[in-house]
């Protein structure tokens, strides 16, 4: 029938459309959803982009609103990462929680730099981090750790929404979070003292 | 004798500066009146503040060109 084929048509015009609008989207929100994933794991990052990809793709037409398509999109992202965790749970949710740690960087920097000390000590050594650097201190942490911290920090999350995405109480993320800054500041020491970035300032970022 | 239960030690506040920093301090206005005579802690809460600032950062410029290249071939295929 006529009619029918017209129909197929139009549906596959608006496929088409739908197709390229999504990968329009898909390339703008590349870089970000690349820097996400490229903190929340080490290895498996562009498989965690791909997967998050294709559930964006099958779920798109069902999106409401263009303008939240960004945060739509990372939304997967956190979605299949959280699910991939679930998959081997231990890493996750059996580690043994660290004691409360009293570290403190900032202490640290003014205690033991072995420059002779400056009003912008402090911030010197924050300087001699490139990005990179600060994402490789972040992949030492243990993941129970890393994954409130970058979720919170860097996605935007409420503690109480990793509570409910990663079905944690919410004290727990709170502690974790907490926990997960010191362990940051501490792991923040120890790579600049592995890398030799405490001698001249280190690199440009 | 003037009421001084409000006062917290140095490592008192420098625990909460983090999360004082999120407006979630567990004792918010004990840290903001140390903050107020604490000249350390004010410039240890100025340094966690840029911290927090590193982490927020969208880098994207450490990213191997040929991941891109993999990925952005992938998004073709769709």
């Amino acid at each position: 029938m006529a009619g029918t084929g017209q129909g197929v048509a139009v549906t596959g015009v608006q496929e088409a459309r739908s197709r390229e609008a999504f990968q329009a989207l898909a390339r703008a929100e590349l870089p970000r959803l690349l820097a996400l994933a490229r903190r929340l794991c080490s290895g498996d990052a562009e498989d965690l982009v791909q997967e998050a990809l294709l559930r964006g793709y099958r779920s798109y037409p069902s999106l409401d609103d263009d303008r939240a398509a960004g945060g739509w999109l990372r939304t997967i992202l956190v979605n299949v990462h959280r699910d991939r965790m679930r998959q081997c749970a231990r890493k996750f949710e059996e580690l043994p929680v660290a004691d409360p740690d009293s570290f403190s960087l900032y202490r640290r920097i003014a205690d033991e730099d072995p420059l002779p000390y400056s009003d912008t000590l402090h911030l010197d050594f924050l300087h001699a981090f490139s990005k990179e650097d600060v994402r490789q201190v972040l992949l030492r942490l243990p993941q129970m750790y890393r994954v409130p911290l970058v979720l919170c920090h860097m996605a935007g999350y409420a503690t109480k929404e990793v509570a409910r995405e990663y079905e944690l109480p919410l004290g727990t993320v709170l502690a974790r979070l907490h926990r997960g800054r010191k362990a940051f500041e501490r792991e923040m020491w120890s790579y600049a003292e592995q890398n030799g970035l405490l001698k001249s300032g280190g690199h440009d970022a | 004798m003037p009421d001084k239960s409000h006062l917290i030690p140095c490592d008192e506040a420098v625990q909460q500066l983090w999360a004082y920093l999120d407006g979630a301090a567990p004792n918010h206005a004990a840290v903001e009146a140390h903050l107020t005579w604490c000249r350390r802690c004010c410039g240890e809460m100025e340094f966690v503040e840029y911290l927090r600032g590193m982490l927020a950062s969208q880098a994207t410029e450490e990213i191997p060109p040929q991941v891109t290249q993999r990925l952005e071939r992938f998004i073709e295929e769709l």
